[in-house]
C-alpha cells in the first residue's frame, strides 16, 4: 500500500467548460469550446479560431485578492491557479495557516503572463523602467504559476514548474508521482497551464501548422483522425490533479477517483527521424512500451487510450505508434479518443486538461465522442477498426486508460490510470 | 500648500489597495509605518511609489522613495516634490 499513489482531487478550466462538473457535461455531450476571435483577423493571422476558456471578473474574485488583481495579466496564472485551487478543495484539503511540509505542487508552463511581458517590453523601451510595478517578475517568471499556488495553499514540499512544450502536463504528473512514491511527499498537486492569445499563438500561424479552413464554422475546426484534418486548432487553460498516497488517502477518508500505475517519459533526441518539430517514432514507441511495464499491466488490459492526436498528417503516425508500442492487432485495439477535437490544442495545458478527462472517464464510466471526424482518415482505418474511434458517447466502465503527449524537442510522456479498487 | 489633513486623506486612498492590516489602517495617524503597522508587502511600497507620481504628476526619485516608510514621511516627500514643481 505504500508505493500507491493515488489522485484524490480533480480541476479544470478548459474552453468547453470552467469547472468540473460544466467540463464533464461537455465533454460527454462532445460540446466544442472552438471560437471565431475577431482581434486575431484584425492581426492578420491565417487561423481566426481557437480555443479561449470564458472567465467572468466574479469568478476571478472567488480565486484572488484585488490586490493580486491589480495590473494582473497573465492568463496562463489565472487558469492554473483557479484549476489547482479546484482540485486542492475537490480533494477536500484546507488552505494552510502555516507551510504543510508533506505537500507540493509541480505546476507546468510554456509561457508566462506574456500579455505582461508585452507591456514591460513597451514601457521598458520607452525608459520607463522604474515604472513597470511590482509584479512583473512573478507574473513573468516560469514559476509564477507553481508560486502563487504555493502561497494561496500553503505548499510546504517541493514548490516548481516544470516545462516540456506540449507534453508538460502529462509530464507533471509523472513528476509529482515520483515524488511521492520516493517518499518525498504525501500529496502533490500537478497539473499544467497556457497563456491564450495571438502572443502566444502566432508562432504556431506563422510555421502554417494552424488550420485556416475553419475561420467560419470554428467548431468544426478542430478536426484529430478526420481526413480533412488542417492542421491544429490553439488552445488555453489549465488542468490539475491532486496525486496522494493511498495511505494518506485513506487516512484521510478521501474520494479516490483513481489510481496512477506508472508511466514513463522520454526522448527521441532529435534522431531517427525526430526533429524539434517531429517526433522519432522508436522513442515514441518505446515511451509506451515503458509506459506498460512500469505500471505492471499488459496492453491488452488497455480499456480506452486518450491520445495526443492534434489534427495534422502526425496523427496517422501516432496510431502507428501506438499500435506498434502496445504490440497489439488490429482487432485488439483499445478506443482511442482525442479531447482536442473539442478544445484545441491546449499546448502546455494540453496534457493535464485530457488527463483531467481521462480520469473523469474512469470514475464515471464513460469513453467520451470524438467529435469532427465522420469522414475518418484513411491511413488510420487502414491500422485499425474504425468502430475503435468512438463518435458518440460510450456508457461503460472501464478499468485502465493510457494517456500519452508528445511536444516539440522530440518529447514524450506516457501515464497509466486505473479505475481505484480497494485492494 | 496643501492642507495636511487633506493630504492625508488622499494618501490613504493610494495605500489602501495595498493595505494588509485593516484594523491599523482604521486607526492610521502620521506616526503609522507602512511595513511594520499596516503590514504591507515590502514589494508594494513600488506600487505606492508609482500611484502616488501618477495622483500628483510629481516624480519621486530613489533616494526619496527610500525615506517613504510611514505616513509622516510620505507626506514630507509629497509635500517637497509639489513644491519643487512650483
Amino acid at each position: 500500500m505504500k508505493d500507491r499513489v493515488v489522485i484524490t482531487g480533480l480541476g479544470v478550466v478548459s474552453p468547453n467548460g470552467v469547472g468540473l462538473a460544466a467540463f464533464l457535461e461537455a465533454i460527454k455531450a462532445g460540446r466544442s469550446g472552438i471560437k471565431f476571435y475577431p482581434e486575431l483577423k484584425e492581426l492578420g493571422f491565417s487561423c481566426c479560431i481557437g480555443g479561449m476558456p470564458e472567465i467572468s471578473e466574479a469568478l476571478k474574485r472567488d480565486y484572488f485578492t484585488e490586490l493580486q488583481l491589480k495590473d494582473f495579466k497573465s492568463s496562463g496564472i489565472l487558469y492554473g491557479c483557479i484549476a489547482g485551487l479546484d482540485a486542492w478543495k475537490d480533494a477536500g484539503l484546507a488552505i494552510n495557516e502555516r507551510p504543510d511540509y508533506e505537500s507540493g505542487t509541480i505546476f507546468g508552463a510554456g509561457t508566462s503572463g506574456v500579455e505582461k511581458f508585452r507591456e514591460a517590453i513597451y514601457k521598458l523601451d520607452d525608459k520607463q523602467v522604474r515604472r513597470l510595478g511590482s509584479t512583473v517578475v512573478a507574473q513573468t517568471m516560469a514559476s509564477g504559476v507553481s508560486a502563487y499556488l504555493g502561497g494561496m495553499i500553503g505548499l510546504g514540499n517541493q514548490v516548481s514548474t516544470n516545462s516540456s512544450a506540449c507534453s508538460t502536463g502529462t509530464e507533471a504528473i509523472l513528476m509529482g508521482y515520483d515524488r511521492i512514491k520516493a517518499g518525498h511527499a504525501q500529496r502533490m498537486l500537478v497539473g499544467s497551464c497556457s497563456d491564450d492569445g495571438a502572443y502566444v499563438w502566432g508562432g504556431f500561424d506563422a510555421m502554417r501548422v494552424l488550420t485556416y479552413k475553419h475561420n467560419n464554422d470554428p467548431e468544426k475546426g478542430s478536426r484529430p483522425m478526420s481526413a480533412t484534418a488542417a492542421g491544429f486548432v490553439p488552445g488555453s487553460g489549465a488542468g490539475a490533479l491532486v496525486l496522494e498516497s493511498l495511505e494518506s488517502a485513506l487516512a484521510r477518508k478521501a474520494t479516490i477517483y483513481a489510481e496512477v500505475l506508472g508511466g514513463e517519459v522520454n526522448s527521441g533526441g532529435q534522431r531517427n527521424g525526430g526533429t524539434m518539430t517531429a517526433p522519432n517514432s522508436d522513442a515514441v514507441q518505446r515511451c509506451i512500451k515503458k509506459a506498460i511495464a512500469n505500471a505492471g499491466i499488459k496492453a491488452i488490459a488497455i480499456d480506452a487510450i486518450n491520445g495526443h492526436l492534434t489534427a495534422t498528417i502526425k496523427d496517422v503516425t501516432e496510431i502507428e505508434n501506438w499500435k506498434i508500442g502496445l504490440n497489439l492487432m488490429a482487432d485488439e485495439f483499445p478506443p482511442i479518443n482525442s479531447l482536442k477535437s473539442m478544445v484545441g490544442h491546449c499546448l502546455s495545458a494540453a496534457g493535464s486538461i485530457e488527463s483531467v478527462a481521462a480520469v473523469l472517464q474512469l470514475k464515471e464510466g464513460f469513453i467520451f465522442p470524438n467529435i469532427n471526424c465522420a469522414d475518418l482518415n484513411e491511413d488510420i482505418t487502414a491500422l485499425i477498426p474504425a468502430d475503435r474511434i468512438p463518435q458518440q458517447l460510450v456508457e461503460k466502465d472501464i478499468n485502465i486508460v493510457a494517456k500519452a503527449s508528445f511536444g516539440f524537442g522530440d518529447v514524450n510522456a506516457c501515464v497509466i490510470f486505473k479505475k481505484y479498487k480497494n485492494k | 500648500m496643501m492642507d495636511k489633513v487633506a493630504l492625508i486623506a488622499e494618501l490613504k486612498e493610494i495605500i489602501k489597495p495595498y493595505v494588509q492590516d485593516q484594523e491599523a489602517f482604521g486607526k492610521l495617524t502620521e506616526e503609522t509605518h507602512f511595513i511594520t503597522d499596516l503590514k504591507i508587502n515590502s514589494a508594494n511600497l513600488v506600487d505606492i511609489v508609482l500611484d502616488t507620481e501618477d495622483k500628483y504628476n510629481i516624480e519621486i526619485d530613489n533616494d526619496s522613495m527610500d525615506k517613504m516608510s510611514d505616513v509622516k514621511s510620505a507626506i514630507g516627500v509629497i509635500e517637497e516634490k509639489i513644491a519643487a514643481k512650483g
